[in-house]
Protein backbone atom coordinates (compact mmCIF):
# COMPACT_ATOMS: atom_id res chain seq x y z
CA UNK A 1 0.00 0.00 0.00
CA UNK A 2 2.74 2.18 1.02
CA UNK A 3 4.87 1.53 -1.72
CA UNK A 4 1.69 2.02 -4.09
CA UNK A 5 1.43 5.57 -2.95
CA UNK A 6 4.80 6.36 -3.46
CA UNK A 7 5.23 5.15 -6.66
CA UNK A 8 1.88 6.97 -8.03
CA UNK A 9 3.27 10.48 -5.73
CA UNK A 10 6.54 9.92 -8.28
CA UNK A 11 5.20 8.51 -11.33
CA UNK A 12 3.78 11.74 -13.33
CA UNK A 13 5.74 14.90 -13.18
CA UNK A 14 2.46 17.02 -13.96
CA UNK A 15 1.19 16.29 -10.58
CA UNK A 16 4.80 16.77 -9.08
CA UNK A 17 4.89 20.44 -10.76
CA UNK A 18 1.19 21.39 -9.20
CA UNK A 19 2.09 19.66 -5.78
CA UNK A 20 5.02 21.79 -5.66
CA UNK A 21 3.30 25.20 -6.94
CA UNK A 22 0.78 24.27 -4.08
CA UNK A 23 3.56 24.00 -1.43
CA UNK A 24 5.15 26.66 -1.88
CA UNK A 25 4.63 29.76 0.70
CA UNK A 26 7.25 32.03 -0.48
CA UNK A 27 10.38 32.64 -2.56
CA UNK A 28 13.26 29.94 -2.65
CA UNK A 29 16.42 29.69 -3.18
CA UNK A 30 17.83 26.30 -4.17
CA UNK A 31 21.50 25.20 -5.48
CA UNK A 32 21.96 22.10 -7.34
CA UNK A 33 25.34 21.04 -7.20
CA UNK A 34 25.81 18.79 -9.74
CA UNK A 35 26.91 19.42 -13.61
CA UNK A 36 24.49 16.77 -14.60
CA UNK A 37 21.76 18.32 -13.04
CA UNK A 38 22.15 21.58 -14.32
CA UNK A 39 22.27 19.86 -18.28
CA UNK A 40 19.27 17.77 -17.34
CA UNK A 41 17.28 20.96 -15.57
CA UNK A 42 18.02 23.19 -19.04
CA UNK A 43 17.60 20.04 -21.45
CA UNK A 44 13.62 19.18 -19.89
CA UNK A 45 12.93 22.90 -19.94
CA UNK A 46 12.43 22.34 -15.97
CA UNK A 47 12.82 26.29 -15.06
CA UNK A 48 9.90 27.05 -17.12
CA UNK A 49 7.89 24.30 -15.24
CA UNK A 50 8.50 25.85 -12.05
CA UNK A 51 6.78 29.03 -10.60
CA UNK A 52 8.71 31.89 -10.05
CA UNK A 53 9.41 32.26 -6.57
CA UNK A 54 11.71 29.27 -7.20
CA UNK A 55 15.81 30.14 -7.85
CA UNK A 56 17.40 27.69 -9.32
CA UNK A 57 21.11 28.03 -9.16
CA UNK A 58 24.24 26.30 -10.55
CA UNK A 59 26.88 25.34 -8.12
CA UNK A 60 30.46 23.89 -8.56
CA UNK A 61 29.43 20.40 -9.54
CA UNK A 62 30.56 20.55 -13.32
CA UNK A 63 34.27 18.99 -13.17
CA UNK A 64 35.75 20.67 -16.21
CA UNK A 65 34.33 24.24 -15.18
CA UNK A 66 36.22 23.86 -11.64
CA UNK A 67 39.52 22.63 -13.16
CA UNK A 68 41.51 25.77 -12.93
CA UNK A 69 43.39 27.43 -15.86
CA UNK A 70 46.86 25.98 -14.25
CA UNK A 71 46.22 22.60 -14.42
CA UNK A 72 45.00 23.33 -18.08
CA UNK A 73 48.17 24.24 -19.03
CA UNK A 74 49.94 21.45 -17.37
CA UNK A 75 47.52 18.81 -19.41
CA UNK A 76 48.71 21.38 -22.69
CA UNK A 77 52.39 21.47 -21.14
CA UNK A 78 51.90 17.34 -21.39
CA UNK A 79 50.18 17.00 -24.81
CA UNK A 80 52.79 19.25 -26.55
CA UNK A 81 56.10 16.95 -25.21
CA UNK A 82 57.38 14.21 -27.83
CA UNK A 83 56.24 10.53 -27.54
CA UNK A 84 53.35 11.88 -25.03
CA UNK A 85 49.99 10.94 -25.64
CA UNK A 86 47.34 13.20 -23.68
CA UNK A 87 44.16 11.69 -22.99
CA UNK A 88 40.92 13.33 -21.60
CA UNK A 89 37.05 13.28 -21.33
CA UNK A 90 35.82 15.12 -24.46
CA UNK A 91 34.83 18.46 -22.93
CA UNK A 92 38.04 19.58 -21.36
CA UNK A 93 39.46 19.56 -24.38
CA UNK A 94 38.14 22.66 -25.93
CA UNK A 95 39.25 24.67 -22.59
CA UNK A 96 41.28 27.43 -23.03
CA UNK A 97 44.82 27.81 -21.09
CA UNK A 98 45.61 30.68 -19.49
CA UNK A 99 46.94 31.73 -23.08
CA UNK A 100 44.18 31.37 -24.64
CA UNK A 101 45.48 27.86 -26.31
CA UNK A 102 43.24 24.65 -25.77
CA UNK A 103 43.85 20.92 -26.20
CA UNK A 104 41.62 21.29 -29.29
CA UNK A 105 43.89 23.73 -30.48
CA UNK A 106 47.23 22.13 -29.86
CA UNK A 107 45.60 18.95 -31.91
CA UNK A 108 45.38 20.87 -34.86
CA UNK A 109 49.14 21.84 -34.09
CA UNK A 110 50.08 17.98 -34.36
CA UNK A 111 50.25 17.29 -30.52
CA UNK A 112 48.51 14.39 -29.73
CA UNK A 113 45.44 14.17 -28.02
CA UNK A 114 42.47 11.76 -27.53
CA UNK A 115 39.36 11.78 -26.40
CA UNK A 116 38.56 8.52 -23.95
CA UNK A 117 35.23 7.40 -22.04
CA UNK A 118 37.24 5.90 -19.20
CA UNK A 119 40.49 5.91 -17.81
CA UNK A 120 40.62 2.15 -18.57
CA UNK A 121 40.76 3.34 -22.25
CA UNK A 122 43.54 5.27 -21.58
CA UNK A 123 44.94 2.34 -19.88
CA UNK A 124 44.49 0.53 -23.37
CA UNK A 125 45.98 2.55 -25.36
CA UNK A 126 49.23 2.93 -23.10
CA UNK A 127 49.05 -1.33 -23.67
CA UNK A 128 48.60 -0.89 -27.41
CA UNK A 129 51.15 1.89 -27.98
CA UNK A 130 54.82 0.66 -25.72
CA UNK A 131 56.66 3.26 -27.45
CA UNK A 132 54.48 6.06 -26.40
CA UNK A 133 53.95 7.63 -22.55
CA UNK A 134 50.30 7.74 -22.11
CA UNK A 135 49.12 10.45 -20.36
CA UNK A 136 45.74 10.63 -18.41
CA UNK A 137 44.24 14.09 -17.35
CA UNK A 138 42.56 13.17 -14.23
CA UNK A 139 39.84 15.47 -13.44
CA UNK A 140 36.32 14.67 -11.85
CA UNK A 141 34.50 14.14 -8.53
CA UNK A 142 34.15 11.25 -6.08
CA UNK A 143 32.67 9.16 -8.40
CA UNK A 144 35.10 9.27 -11.14
CA UNK A 145 37.92 9.11 -8.45
CA UNK A 146 37.27 5.48 -8.38
CA UNK A 147 37.77 4.78 -11.77
CA UNK A 148 40.96 6.11 -11.81
CA UNK A 149 42.19 4.41 -8.49
CA UNK A 150 40.80 1.27 -10.30
CA UNK A 151 43.09 1.41 -13.30
CA UNK A 152 45.95 2.32 -11.72
CA UNK A 153 45.42 -0.45 -9.46
CA UNK A 154 44.98 -2.52 -12.90
CA UNK A 155 48.42 -0.81 -14.53
CA UNK A 156 50.19 -2.05 -12.01
CA UNK A 157 48.90 -5.27 -11.89
CA UNK A 158 49.51 -5.57 -15.59
CA UNK A 159 52.94 -3.67 -15.54
CA UNK A 160 52.36 -1.19 -17.48
CA UNK A 161 55.09 1.21 -17.02
CA UNK A 162 54.31 4.00 -19.80
CA UNK A 163 50.66 5.36 -17.98
CA UNK A 164 50.79 8.33 -15.97
CA UNK A 165 48.24 10.63 -14.82
CA UNK A 166 48.08 14.16 -13.75
CA UNK A 167 45.62 13.87 -10.56
CA UNK A 168 43.33 17.24 -10.66
CA UNK A 169 40.76 14.99 -8.96
CA UNK A 170 38.07 17.45 -6.40
CA UNK A 171 36.06 16.08 -3.33
CA UNK A 172 32.80 18.09 -2.71
CA UNK A 173 32.31 18.08 1.18
CA UNK A 174 34.92 20.76 1.99
CA UNK A 175 33.75 23.02 -1.44
CA UNK A 176 30.18 22.61 0.01
CA UNK A 177 31.07 23.63 3.75
CA UNK A 178 33.05 26.79 2.11
CA UNK A 179 30.12 27.55 -0.60
CA UNK A 180 27.34 27.78 2.69
CA UNK A 181 30.02 29.69 4.63
CA UNK A 182 29.74 32.44 2.27
CA UNK A 183 27.43 35.23 4.22
CA UNK A 184 26.41 36.46 0.46
CA UNK A 185 25.15 33.32 -0.96
CA UNK A 186 21.64 32.90 0.69
CA UNK A 187 20.56 29.36 -0.63
CA UNK A 188 17.99 27.33 1.74
CA UNK A 189 18.07 23.83 -0.18
CA UNK A 190 20.58 22.01 -1.57
CA UNK A 191 19.75 19.49 -4.73
CA UNK A 192 22.50 17.21 -3.69
CA UNK A 193 24.63 15.22 -6.79
CA UNK A 194 23.53 11.46 -7.50
CA UNK A 195 26.76 9.97 -8.47
CA UNK A 196 28.41 11.54 -6.57
CA UNK A 197 26.21 10.87 -3.05
CA UNK A 198 26.25 7.42 -4.67
CA UNK A 199 29.82 6.55 -3.11
CA UNK A 200 29.99 9.37 -0.32
CA UNK A 201 26.54 8.41 0.85
CA UNK A 202 23.64 10.84 1.48
CA UNK A 203 24.88 11.17 5.18
CA UNK A 204 27.22 13.17 4.28
CA UNK A 205 25.41 15.91 3.90
CA UNK A 206 24.30 16.23 7.74
CA UNK A 207 26.55 18.77 9.15
CA UNK A 208 25.36 21.25 6.26
CA UNK A 209 22.24 20.70 7.93
CA UNK A 210 22.97 21.16 11.52
CA UNK A 211 25.82 24.03 10.74
CA UNK A 212 23.92 26.17 8.28
CA UNK A 213 20.15 24.60 8.69
CA UNK A 214 20.44 23.54 5.36
CA UNK A 215 17.49 21.21 3.33
CA UNK A 216 19.39 18.63 1.13
CA UNK A 217 17.50 16.40 -1.00
CA UNK A 218 19.78 13.66 -3.32
CA UNK A 219 18.21 13.25 -6.57
CA UNK A 220 18.82 11.18 -9.80
CA UNK A 221 18.51 12.97 -12.94
CA UNK A 222 15.03 12.07 -15.33
CA UNK A 223 12.07 15.12 -14.85
CA UNK A 224 10.91 13.51 -12.03
CA UNK A 225 13.67 12.45 -10.20
CA UNK A 226 14.75 16.15 -10.09
CA UNK A 227 11.02 17.62 -9.71
CA UNK A 228 10.90 15.12 -6.48
CA UNK A 229 13.64 16.33 -5.08
CA UNK A 230 12.55 20.00 -5.48
CA UNK A 231 8.91 19.31 -4.06
CA UNK A 232 11.22 17.56 -1.01
CA UNK A 233 13.35 20.87 -0.07
CA UNK A 234 10.39 22.93 -0.14
CA UNK A 235 8.47 21.08 2.18
CA UNK A 236 11.55 20.84 3.80
CA UNK A 237 12.10 24.56 3.53
CA UNK A 238 8.65 25.45 4.74
CA UNK A 239 8.15 23.27 7.54
CA UNK A 240 11.15 24.85 8.82
CA UNK A 241 12.85 20.96 9.69
CA UNK A 242 16.10 20.80 7.25
CA UNK A 243 17.27 16.85 7.07
CA UNK A 244 18.73 14.91 4.31
CA UNK A 245 16.18 13.28 2.14
CA UNK A 246 17.63 10.75 -0.36
CA UNK A 247 15.32 10.61 -3.37
CA UNK A 248 17.40 8.58 -5.52
CA UNK A 249 17.36 5.43 -3.51
CA UNK A 250 17.82 3.18 -7.15
CA UNK A 251 21.68 4.24 -6.95
CA UNK A 252 22.06 6.12 -3.08
CA UNK A 253 22.52 4.76 0.16
CA UNK A 254 23.04 6.38 3.42
CA UNK A 255 26.38 5.07 3.98
CA UNK A 256 27.33 5.03 0.20
CA UNK A 257 29.46 2.67 -1.99
CA UNK A 258 32.52 1.20 0.37
CA UNK A 259 33.82 -0.48 -2.15
CA UNK A 260 34.56 2.51 -4.07
CA UNK A 261 35.85 4.29 -1.07
CA UNK A 262 38.27 1.60 -0.71
CA UNK A 263 39.90 1.90 -3.90
CA UNK A 264 39.99 5.19 -3.53
CA UNK A 265 41.92 4.97 -0.36
CA UNK A 266 43.89 2.44 -1.56
CA UNK A 267 45.21 5.23 -4.19
CA UNK A 268 45.05 8.78 -3.00
CA UNK A 269 45.02 11.05 -0.15
CA UNK A 270 43.16 14.18 0.24
CA UNK A 271 44.90 17.26 -0.12
CA UNK A 272 44.18 20.93 -0.31
CA UNK A 273 43.10 21.82 -4.10
CA UNK A 274 42.25 24.69 -6.43
CA UNK A 275 39.09 25.41 -7.66
CA UNK A 276 38.31 27.85 -10.37
CA UNK A 277 36.71 30.97 -9.40
CA UNK A 278 36.35 29.19 -5.46
CA UNK A 279 40.50 29.52 -4.89
CA UNK A 280 42.27 26.77 -2.69
CA UNK A 281 40.36 24.67 -0.68
CA UNK A 282 41.93 22.45 2.14
CA UNK A 283 41.50 19.12 1.74
CA UNK A 284 39.18 19.23 -1.33
CA UNK A 285 41.42 17.02 -3.25
CA UNK A 286 43.04 14.13 -4.18
CA UNK A 287 46.65 13.67 -5.11
CA UNK A 288 48.67 9.98 -5.16
CA UNK A 289 49.58 7.81 -2.41
CA UNK A 290 53.26 7.76 -1.64
CA UNK A 291 53.06 3.88 -2.95
CA UNK A 292 51.46 5.04 -6.28
CA UNK A 293 53.86 8.25 -7.28
CA UNK A 294 55.24 6.62 -10.23
CA UNK A 295 52.11 7.14 -11.86
CA UNK A 296 52.24 11.28 -11.24
CA UNK A 297 52.79 12.55 -14.26
CA UNK A 298 53.83 15.99 -13.11
CA UNK A 299 56.83 14.44 -11.51
CA UNK A 300 57.74 11.96 -14.20
CA UNK A 301 57.61 14.90 -17.17
CA UNK A 302 59.02 17.54 -15.13
CA UNK A 303 56.13 19.89 -15.57
CA UNK A 304 55.75 22.70 -13.19
CA UNK A 305 51.96 23.46 -11.61
CA UNK A 306 51.49 27.41 -12.31
CA UNK A 307 49.25 29.33 -10.31
CA UNK A 308 47.43 31.37 -13.45
CA UNK A 309 44.83 33.87 -13.82
CA UNK A 310 41.46 33.21 -15.13
CA UNK A 311 40.78 34.77 -18.45
CA UNK A 312 40.14 38.31 -18.95
CA UNK A 313 36.34 38.76 -17.83
CA UNK A 314 35.08 35.49 -17.59
CA UNK A 315 32.90 35.63 -14.41
CA UNK A 316 32.89 31.87 -14.42
CA UNK A 317 34.05 31.90 -10.93
CA UNK A 318 30.89 33.56 -9.33
CA UNK A 319 28.80 31.66 -11.78
CA UNK A 320 30.14 27.94 -9.67
CA UNK A 321 29.70 30.23 -6.40
CA UNK A 322 25.98 30.76 -7.40
CA UNK A 323 26.38 34.76 -7.03
CA UNK A 324 25.52 35.37 -10.75
CA UNK A 325 23.63 33.98 -13.39
CA UNK A 326 25.18 33.75 -16.82
CA UNK A 327 23.53 36.55 -18.65
CA UNK A 328 24.85 38.45 -16.51
CA UNK A 329 28.35 37.83 -17.94
CA UNK A 330 29.45 40.69 -20.02
CA UNK A 331 31.24 38.30 -22.41
CA UNK A 332 27.93 36.21 -22.19
CA UNK A 333 26.68 35.24 -25.97
CA UNK A 334 29.48 38.26 -27.31
CA UNK A 335 32.50 37.32 -27.25
CA UNK A 336 31.86 33.74 -25.36
CA UNK A 337 29.46 31.14 -27.07
CA UNK A 338 29.92 27.26 -27.33
CA UNK A 339 31.54 27.61 -30.48
CA UNK A 340 34.52 30.13 -29.13
CA UNK A 341 33.85 29.74 -25.51
CA UNK A 342 36.26 31.69 -23.38
CA UNK A 343 35.32 30.29 -20.06
CA UNK A 344 35.10 26.75 -18.99
CA UNK A 345 31.19 27.36 -17.89
CA UNK A 346 30.37 27.73 -21.90
CA UNK A 347 32.52 24.40 -22.75
CA UNK A 348 31.29 21.99 -20.77
CA UNK A 349 27.86 20.58 -21.45
CA UNK A 350 27.43 20.24 -18.15
CA UNK A 351 28.54 23.91 -17.72
CA UNK A 352 25.94 26.54 -16.73
CA UNK A 353 26.62 29.14 -19.22
CA UNK A 354 26.69 26.61 -22.12
CA UNK A 355 23.20 25.45 -20.60
CA UNK A 356 21.98 28.64 -20.63
CA UNK A 357 22.91 29.28 -24.03
CA UNK A 358 21.84 26.07 -25.77
CA UNK A 359 18.35 26.01 -23.86
CA UNK A 360 17.15 29.21 -21.83
CA UNK A 361 16.12 31.14 -25.33
CA UNK A 362 18.56 33.93 -23.58
CA UNK A 363 21.17 34.29 -26.22
CA UNK A 364 22.97 37.67 -25.24
CA UNK A 365 24.42 39.57 -21.58
CA UNK A 366 22.05 41.60 -19.63
CA UNK A 367 24.81 43.94 -19.93
CA UNK A 368 24.97 44.86 -23.26
CA UNK A 369 25.94 42.53 -25.90
CA UNK A 370 29.16 44.39 -27.56
CA UNK A 371 31.71 44.10 -24.73
CA UNK A 372 34.76 41.79 -25.55
CA UNK A 373 37.33 40.63 -23.28
CA UNK A 374 37.91 43.17 -20.21
CA UNK A 375 41.56 43.73 -19.45
CA UNK B 1 28.34 12.51 -17.33
CA UNK B 2 25.92 9.48 -17.71
CA UNK B 3 22.17 9.37 -16.87
CA UNK B 4 21.27 6.62 -14.57
CA UNK B 5 19.39 4.46 -16.42
CA UNK B 6 19.81 0.59 -15.02
CA UNK B 7 20.66 -1.67 -17.67
CA UNK B 8 20.35 -5.48 -17.05
CA UNK B 9 23.43 -7.90 -16.40
CA UNK B 10 23.18 -10.94 -19.04
CA UNK B 11 27.13 -12.58 -18.00
CA UNK B 12 29.68 -12.26 -15.81
CA UNK B 13 33.21 -12.58 -16.38
CA UNK B 14 35.03 -13.14 -13.11
CA UNK B 15 38.40 -11.64 -13.21
CA UNK B 16 41.88 -13.21 -10.71
CA UNK B 17 40.59 -11.94 -7.70
CA UNK B 18 37.60 -10.37 -5.66
CA UNK B 19 38.95 -6.83 -4.91
CA UNK B 20 41.70 -5.96 -7.36
CA UNK B 21 39.83 -7.89 -10.32
CA UNK B 22 36.57 -8.61 -10.17
CA UNK B 23 35.99 -8.43 -13.83
CA UNK B 24 33.54 -7.30 -16.08
CA UNK B 25 29.44 -7.78 -16.62
CA UNK B 26 27.73 -7.54 -20.34
CA UNK B 27 25.14 -5.53 -20.50
CA UNK B 28 22.14 -5.07 -22.59
CA UNK B 29 18.90 -2.88 -22.90
CA UNK B 30 17.57 -0.27 -25.34
CA UNK B 31 19.25 -2.34 -27.85
CA UNK B 32 22.58 -1.71 -27.02
CA UNK B 33 24.92 -4.23 -25.13
CA UNK B 34 28.30 -3.34 -23.96
CA UNK B 35 30.90 -4.41 -21.41
CA UNK B 36 31.13 -2.66 -17.41
CA UNK B 37 33.64 -3.06 -15.40
CA UNK B 38 32.97 -4.23 -11.81
CA UNK B 39 36.07 -2.73 -9.70
CA UNK B 40 33.85 -0.16 -7.87
CA UNK B 41 30.41 -2.09 -8.00
CA UNK B 42 28.33 -2.14 -4.17
CA UNK B 43 27.99 -5.92 -4.73
CA UNK B 44 29.10 -7.82 -7.83
CA UNK B 45 25.84 -8.69 -9.59
CA UNK B 46 25.03 -11.84 -10.37
CA UNK B 47 22.92 -12.53 -14.36
CA UNK B 48 19.69 -11.03 -14.64
CA UNK B 49 20.27 -8.13 -12.44
CA UNK B 50 20.69 -4.51 -13.29
CA UNK B 51 23.02 -2.08 -12.51
CA UNK B 52 23.52 1.37 -12.55
CA UNK B 53 27.09 2.52 -14.39
CA UNK B 54 29.34 5.44 -14.82
CA UNK B 55 31.65 6.39 -17.32
CA UNK B 56 32.15 2.68 -18.17
CA UNK B 57 32.02 1.42 -14.38
CA UNK B 58 29.08 -0.52 -12.83
CA UNK B 59 28.73 1.90 -9.33
CA UNK B 60 25.22 -0.16 -7.76
CA UNK B 61 24.07 -3.08 -8.06
CA UNK B 62 19.95 -3.87 -8.02
CA UNK B 63 17.68 -6.54 -7.63
CA UNK B 64 15.31 -7.45 -10.39
CA UNK B 65 12.63 -6.20 -8.48
CA UNK B 66 14.30 -3.24 -7.48
CA UNK B 67 15.08 -2.56 -11.17
CA UNK B 68 11.59 -3.48 -12.43
CA UNK B 69 10.09 -1.01 -10.15
CA UNK B 70 12.54 1.64 -11.25
CA UNK B 71 11.99 1.01 -14.75
CA UNK B 72 8.33 1.38 -14.53
CA UNK B 73 8.30 4.67 -13.11
CA UNK B 74 10.70 5.25 -15.71
CA UNK B 75 8.22 4.07 -18.58
CA UNK B 76 5.72 5.79 -17.06
CA UNK B 77 7.20 9.02 -16.94
CA UNK B 78 8.46 8.84 -20.63
CA UNK B 79 4.59 8.05 -21.65
CA UNK B 80 3.36 10.50 -20.14
CA UNK B 81 5.70 13.14 -21.32
CA UNK B 82 4.93 12.17 -24.60
CA UNK B 83 1.63 12.68 -24.31
CA UNK B 84 2.26 16.15 -22.98
CA UNK B 85 4.30 16.66 -26.23
CA UNK B 86 7.84 16.92 -24.17
CA UNK B 87 9.72 14.04 -24.75
CA UNK B 88 12.78 13.35 -22.02
CA UNK B 89 16.04 13.26 -24.14
CA UNK B 90 17.88 10.63 -24.82
CA UNK B 91 20.24 8.80 -22.54
CA UNK B 92 23.81 10.23 -22.82
CA UNK B 93 25.35 7.31 -22.25
CA UNK B 94 26.95 6.64 -25.24
S1 LIG C 1 29.74 33.52 -20.46
FE1 LIG C 1 31.78 32.80 -20.97
S2 LIG C 1 33.15 34.34 -20.15
FE2 LIG C 1 31.16 34.63 -19.17
S3 LIG C 1 31.25 33.42 -17.29
FE3 LIG C 1 30.38 32.12 -18.85
S4 LIG C 1 32.13 31.02 -19.69
FE4 LIG C 1 32.97 32.75 -18.56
Amino acid sequence: MQLNEAFRSREVTAPLVAEITRSLQHPVRIMEVCGTHTMAIFRHGIRSLLPEQITLLSGPGCPVCVTPAGHIDAFLAAACLPRVVLTTFGDLIRVPGSDGVSLATARSKGARVEIVYSPMDALALAQREPECTVVFAAIGFETTAPTIAATLIQARRLGVDNFLIIAAVKTMPAALDLLMDDPDLRVDGLLCPGHVSAVIGSKVYRPLVEKYRLACAVAGFEPADILTGLLSLIRQIHAGRPGVDNCYTRAVTEEGNARARFLMEEVFVPADSEWRGLGMIPASGLILRKEYQDFDGLQHLGIPLRATREPGGCRCGQILKGCLLPPDCPLYGASCTPLRPVGPCMVSNEGACAAFFRYSGHKESHRGSNQTTEP
Amino acid sequence: MCLAVPMQVVEVRKGSDELFDPGVALVAGDGISREVRLEMVDRIPVVGEYVIIHAGFAIRTLTEEEAAYNLSLMQRMAEVLEQEGRLPGASECS
